[in-house]
């Protein structure tokens, strides 16, 4: 049986028209093959256009229609609605671009005429042998997952639960707070992180809405949007929560102090037995089992021994977690770049270079100086202090990117040294101080007021050999004064570095089990870096915070939000359409030989061991069409992409010099 | 037997001739033999680089060309020379219409460059293709606790090499395999082991390199050194020959014996100093000597 | 009407990129060479060279396929996938007979309407020059099968 079509020649005003011949390209359209009706028209997008498609489809019962007009970017969605009103499957329908492809690309009128006509025709022939498709609903589970118990994930947990819906969040960490329980001040509001953070920490920790699971990772990932399995390991704590009422006398009768690389950046201790930090959210401990002495040589057991409540256990295992969730939001932060690697910067050779996290710690009143800054001696205060910009960010190196925030953080420790030294020089070495957010340039001025030297150069070694004698015994930071055009030696007592954010080391890892992916320094990729950044290619995974690309935290919490408002979109929708244009496989045609199966980029292929047969799963399928085109037996069919779709429209763009003899398939 | 073509390049004919004859002599020692390239020409030195660029790797590429024709690999103990002769391989080999360039100047000495030889720093030789083992079994007198500077300078790891870290530029640590492997006990010489000694600008603005120069030494001495080891004759020349100059200006009294590292390794292989050209310093290595091997050697 | 000879050449863009870096190019008014007739496809790992052949054989002169940058596909490396059966591809059609330019492949993301405006530019003149493919006459032989022409020099790969 064969076809109707209904060609639309759009005018565009003049954008088309101004061209291409539009009316003899619809009078030649009229004459093609399976084309009962052919029209021309000033604006097809307009309500009068696609009644125009809406009056044919009923009256001359069109089977297909083809717009020959815009992108299909800009108006696919609205003829694909026009055809559905008038009863007709809105697949059924096909654009022939011939504006942004045609008209506005060349000034040769007869070839802009003689173009249109092969899109159009390749169109029309193409149409002819689309199917009527359907979408695919798919129910949303109303639990969501969120990764990572950072500001973030904190912000995105309680926009959720508070609306009522429920969340899982898992932390690696014993606690919650992330990077942001370590700040001492935030900028430039010089806020007490903590202060601002825990009042959330205790929300989430108490909130009927959220399942908190700390010091747990997510092992094994299932499924698709609205419908995720997902399996998380809680590690033991070797503390039985039940009956863990937080007391602390655990950690004070431990007799074993161990450095603690973790929350005190290595700059302090903590026992072995722990709790991260006063505020931590929950409050029980975890034992370190690497250097417990009861796990290291069996004795010991002073924290068993002293627990009122015999909340400690030593047989307790890893338990394993399952849930069903719909989406799934990944906070999951970053880490600091590793400022060893630069050598030349003297870290670990030299005593007093430290990095921004040490003296974030150093600064904080809870922290192990308790607030007084001073040298690796923990004695000394120094009397001048240099800090470094863009160590590791802006540069070929190691990343090319700015680290965003390192500019604002410097400031602020040169407002603390300022403030707790009021002696002291301090010197901060730039290649731009950024200060985009609000207050952060005004930030700028108050430290140019407080009288900080700023010294335009990236900093090329820092030093213990001196050269004159007022650099004996100092630590020299050599840079290049690009405004002065000078190389300067600059004698200070100490130096921080403000090294980039970087996403983690197993960030690869983490986007793989949850089927997104990274760019090529390790932050996950959001599915448009305009206008979609918290959403990812593949349904049901969002991203907020750090883990995205560096941030502060004001961002970091509007992303969180965000994700959660996506979330809470798909949860109250309930069922949600997906797109149809994805593969399947017939099962009489496949022959078992799985090269499908590796070539996913989604995983979205099963095989069946019993039937020996690969299946499609199509919630997870995003249709690239990678199977379809590598499939030796030509089983798998890419609806809407099929094969006799694409060289139909070859045949039909080539129309003017197709060869005359039929040469066979 | 592993064989190589050696570039000696100019200093090692008159100013580094210690180095020439104790680089033998510990290959000899060790299954190596070098062949010296006959007919070598300059290498381009750092000066003639900034002269006339493709000259220069002209002359660099004939003694590779040459080399290839006699199908050995290039060793340079000299570092300024396995530089130049290193890059002008890799240059000439990712820019064809370079190589095409300069190939059109080699035809009239019969010659053609198809980077199919590599080149080789003489440590690296020691240490990668021959090894330590077989360093460390040749040694019959362990410099029993010598205190040493490994002083790599900076053009034998500057620029860095493809698949390198920035890690292997600024902290290497084959020199001090190589002086442990030999008995001697080698200083931790970070961050100088691999600044510049000052290269050619001792002649051209001396006090700059002159501060260098006593930064190194200092740091040396403050490190508890005997004696610095160098790869390359520039470094050696700028670190012994100048000590007068360097008190004078600064009003220090140093003065640290610098010898190559392959007279130390002839030491500890029991070659008889005078074969290792020790005797000629203007910084007498005799304490070294003496300690290392003790007073029938010396 | 010009006697110059005119190629037509099929154009397989990606959904993501190229497709969209076509429209910008004629959101930009970039003026280019009306000779790429474009196929849209969602991948460049959707494009079986079944397709090339099929273009060259029913008139093509030539096969321009575009897709997304290396480490930018949407799917991931469908790209990357498309750029081994292209390789493969090119091979054969060597042993056809058929030139080098006339099957193209280039990277040109949404943003780069310029980049790809300068490729179909570029590819017309190039296929320009080397004349109408004639398929039948270059590749089937008289009884409408394809002989392979004689490989002479050592092909890298």
């Amino acid at each position: 049986m064969s076809e109707k079509v209904g060609v639309y020649v759009c005018h565009c005003g003049t954008n088309i028209a101004g061209k291409v011949a539009v009316e003899e390209v619809a009078q030649w359209a009229g004459e093609q093959p399976n084309v009962e009706i052919a029209r021309d028209y000033k604006f097809m997008c307009s309500s009068l256009g696609q009644e125009l498609i809406e009056e044919d489809i009923k009256d001359k019962g069109l089977t297909r229609v083809v717009v020959a007009a815009c992108s299909p970017h800009m108006h696919e969605k609205t003829f694909r609605g026009a055809c559905q009103r008038a009863g007709l499957n809105p697949f059924l329908f096909e654009m022939a671009n011939i504006r942004e492809h045609d008209s506005w690309t060349t000034e040769d009128e007869d070839a802009a005429t003689q173009k249109a006509k092969a899109l159009v025709r390749g169109a029309i022939d193409r149409v002819v042998h689309h199917q009527p498709l359907e979408p695919l609903p798919v129910d949303i589970n109303p639990n969501t997952l969120i990764v990572g118990g950072g500001i973030a994930g904190i912000s995105a947990a309680l926009e959720l639960a508070n609306g009522g819906h429920h969340v899982y969040m898992v932390e690696r960490e014993p606690s919650i707070g992330g990077h942001m329980a370590q700040l001492d001040k935030t900028f430039p509001t010089l806020d007490c992180s903590a202060c601002i953070l825990t009042p959330r920490m205790v929300e989430v920790g108490q909130h009927d809405n959220i399942t908190l699971l700390t010091w747990s990772e997510v092992e094994e990932v299932e499924g698709y949007l609205g419908n995720f399995t997902v399996t998380v390991r809680k590690k033991a704590r070797y503390v039985n929560e039940e009956l863990c009422t937080g007391c602390g006398i655990c950690v004070e009768k431990c007799p074993k102090k161990v450095v603690d690389n973790a929350f005190e950046a290595g700059l302090g201790e903590r026992k072995v037995i722990y709790t991260p930090f006063p505020q931590a959210v929950p409050k029980y401990p975890v034992i370190d089992t690497e250097n417990c002495t009861y796990f290291i040589r069996g004795k010991c057991k002073a924290c068993q021994i002293f627990c009122p409540t015999d909340a400690i256990d030593f047989e307790q295992e890893d338990e394993m977690v399952k849930f069903q969730v719909g989406n799934v939001i990944l906070a999951t932060g970053y880490e600091l770049f590793d400022v060893s690697r630069i050598p030349r910067y003297g870290y670990g050779r030299l005593a007093n270079v430290f990095t921004s996290l040490e003296f974030e710690r150093m600064v904080n009143a809870a922290g192990p100086t308790s607030g007084k800054i001073v040298l690796r001696d923990m004695e000394t205060q120094p009397k001048s202090v240099a800090i470094v910009h863009c160590v590791g960010s802006r540069d070929q190196n190691y990343h090319e990117y700015c680290s965003k925030v390192c500019c604002m953080y410097s400031l602020k420790f040169a407002h603390l040294v300022h403030e707790r030294l009021p002696d002291a020089e301090v010197y901060n070495f730039y290649i731009d101080v950024r200060t985009p957010g609000k207050g952060y340039e005004e930030f700028y001025h108050r430290l140019l007021d407080e009288g900080t030297n700023f010294i335009r150069g990236r900093v090329a070694e820092i030093t213990d050999i001196p050269r004159t004698p007022e650099e004996e015994g100092k630590l020299v930071v050599q840079a290049e004064d690009t405004l002065l055009m000078l190389q300067r030696r600059v004698p200070v007592d100490m130096v921080i570095l403000s090294p980039a954010m970087e996403a983690y080391a197993d960030s690869r890892e983490v986007s793989q089990l949850f089927k997104m992916g990274c760019d090529f320094e390790g932050f996950f990729v959001e599915r448009h870096p305009k206008l979609d950044p918290v959403a990812t290619m593949t349904e049901g995974i969002f991203i907020a915070g750090a883990c995205q690309g560096p941030k502060d935290i004001p961002d970091s919490v509007a992303q969180g939000a965000a994700a959660a408002s996506r979330v809470s979109s798909l949860i109250s929708q309930g069922t949600v359409m997906m797109e149809p244009v994805r593969a399947s496989i017939d099962e009489e045609k496949c022959c078992g030989c799985r090269l499908c199966n590796e070539l996913c980029p989604y995983n979205a292929i099963e095989f069946h061991e019993d039937t020996k047969v690969s299946e499609v799963i199509t919630a997870l399928c995003q249709g690239c069409g990678a199977c379809v085109a590598t499939c030796p037996s030509e089983a798998i069919t890419g609806a809407h992409f099929t094969n006799k779709q694409v060289m139909s429209e070859i045949e039909g763009v080539l129309w003017d010099v197709i060869t005359s003899e039929p040469v066979p398939a | 037997m592993k064989e190589y073509a050696l570039f000696p390049g100019c200093s090692l004919e008159k100013m580094a001739s210690s180095y020439y004859v104790s680089a033998v002599e510990t290959a000899r020692k060790l299954d190596v033999e070098l062949k010296e390239l006959e007919d070598w020409n300059c290498c381009g030195a750092t000066t003639y680089f900034h002269v006339d660029e493709l000259l220069a790797y002209t002359l660099s590429a004939r003694n590779l060309a040459m080399a290839e024709k006699a199908g050995l690999d290039l060793v340079a103990p000299c570092s300024a020379c396995y530089k130049n002769s290193y890059f002008t391989n890799v240059y000439l080999k990712e820019d064809p219409d370079l190589a095409d360039h300069i190939n059109f100047a080699l035809q009239a000495d019969d010659l053609q460059f198809s980077g199919s030889i590599k080149v080789r720093h003489l440590i690296e030789v020691y240490v990668d293709e021959v090894g330590l083992e077989e360093v460390k079994s040749q040694v019959s007198h362990p410099l029993d606790g010598l205190r040493v500077a490994p002083y790599y300078g900076c053009q034998m790891v500057r620029p860095r090499k493809e698949g390198q870290e920035i890690r292997d530029v600024e902290q290497p640590r084959y020199f001090e395999r190589l002086l442990s492997a030999i008995g001697a006990d080698p200083i931790d010489y970070e961050p100088l082991k691999v600044h510049c000694c000052g290269g050619s600008l001792i002649l051209t603005s001396r006090r700059a390199a002159l501060s260098l120069v006593r930064n190194l030494l200092q740091s040396a001495v403050d490190r508890g050194a005997d004696v610095i080891a160098t790869t390359c004759p520039l470094c050696q020349v700028n670190l012994e020959c100048y000590q007068k100059q360097v008190n004078q200006e600064f009003g220090t009294e140093l003065s640290v014996p610098v010898m190559y590292f392959t007279q130390l390794m002839g030491l500890a292989m029991g070659i008889k100093p005078e074969k290792l050209g020790i005797g000629k310093e203007l910084v007498s290595a005799a304490p070294i000597v003496f300690s290392s091997v003790g007073a029938e050697a010396s | 009407m010009s006697e110059k000879f005119e190629p037509v050449i099929v154009g397989f863009l990606c959904n993501w990129c190229s497709y969209r870096a076509a429209d910008l190019a004629g959101t930009a008014r970039i003026k280019y060479a009306p000779n790429m007739r474009p196929i849209r496809v969602m991948c460049t790992a959707r494009i079986e060279p079944q397709f090339v052949l099929k273009a060259l054989r029913e008139g093509a002169d030539g096969v321009l396929i575009a897709g997304c940058h290396p480490g930018e596909c949407h799917y991931v490396e469908g790209n990357i996938k498309a750029l081994r059966r292209f390789t493969l591809l090119k091979q054969m059609l060597r042993q056809f007979g058929v030139e080098e330019e006339r099957v193209q492949i280039v990277w040109a993301s949404a943003s780069e309407g310029t980049v790809l405006a300068a490729a179909v530019d570029r590819m017309t003149e190039q296929v320009r020059a080397l004349g109408p493919l004639r398929w039948k006459e270059t590749v089937l032989s008289g009884n409408g099968h394809v002989e392979a022409v004689a490989v002479t020099e050592a092909e890298e790969v």
